[in-house]
């Protein structure tokens, strides 16, 4: 007689999305589905921004994260990343990490990001950072592309912890057809 | 747990924060709080006005009351 085991994930959020509230639950009947492709600072805040507002409006969300879009959640001590050289310098051109957001335009050296950055401060305007936390806190599920992932190299291991299980294009179709709402962001 | 009439179960303090903070710290309060706990919502965000109200709506949260009091405003807020 065999006895079934339970495996365990290999990683564990830092931060435990909170149970669900009974009126959650009662509420959570609408879905935003939001794909994140760009690793740009002006397009990864409002994804943070409406990720986190809408788990907190009880509307159930998730966000595939694809392309450059990956870059911002690769881990903070993660510096250079890939298995090549060319993935390799890829990540030298583009620091990966949720702090160092480029802006599309004016983005002057990362002049550009800085102000924003010194505005946003003097403003109280969260940064993403903070609502990339408060996002995952709530319930907000950042699925990986897993062909993005391969092409630039990333391993789950470079990614912060809490995101799901990498994913490819059928389930962003899927989920997006599925969803009340979707945003190509 | 019954909960008295009008009584403030916990305050959050939002004030000086801007979009979309005094919502979600409001919806992360109030995860915590039993079905009809009071919560106070102090903010500065002009723009909080329109999204406390849009957030009662989608939540189904009761939106007790609303006032303003120079630059602060106040919602009290019953968890359904």
């Amino acid at each position: 007689m065999t006895t079934a085991t339970l495996e365990r994930p290999a990683q564990t959020p830092v931060i435990a999305p909170a149970p669900a509230t009974d009126w959650e639950a009662a509420v959570k009947t609408k879905e935003l589905v939001i794909v994140n492709w760009s690793g740009e600072l002006d397009r990864v805040w409002p994804t943070l921004i409406l990720s986190s507002t809408a788990a907190a409006s009880g509307v159930g969300c998730k966000v595939f994260v694809t392309f450059w879009g990956l870059l911002p959640f690769v881990k903070d001590g993660v510096r250079i990343t890939g298995e090549n050289t060319m993935q390799r310098m890829l990540s030298f051109m583009q620091r990966p990490g949720i702090d160092h957001l480029k802006l599309s335009k004016m983005n002057f050296l990362g002049m550009g990001p800085w102000m924003m950055g010194t505005l946003s401060r003097k403003y109280n305007v969260a940064s993403p950072r903070e609502l990339l936390e408060a996002a995952q806190a709530l319930g907000v599920e950042f699925i990986p592309c897993q062909m993005s992932m391969d092409m630039f190299g990333l391993t789950k291991d470079d990614l912060i912890d809490g995101m799901a299980e990498p994913a490819g294009a059928a389930t962003a179709i899927e989920l997006m057809t599925g969803a009340d709402a979707s945003l190509f962001i | 747990m019954a909960i008295a009439e009008g009584t403030v179960t916990v305050t959050v303090d939002a004030r000086g924060l801007s979009c979309p903070m005094p919502i979600v710290k409001t919806a992360q309060a109030v995860r915590s709080l039993p079905s009809g706990a009071l919560i106070e919502v102090l903010a500065t965000d002009p723009g909080s006005v329109k999204d406390f109200a849009a957030w009662s709506r989608s939540t189904g949260n009761e939106l007790v009351s609303q006032s303003v009091d120079g630059p602060v405003h106040r919602f009290l807020i019953r968890r359904k």
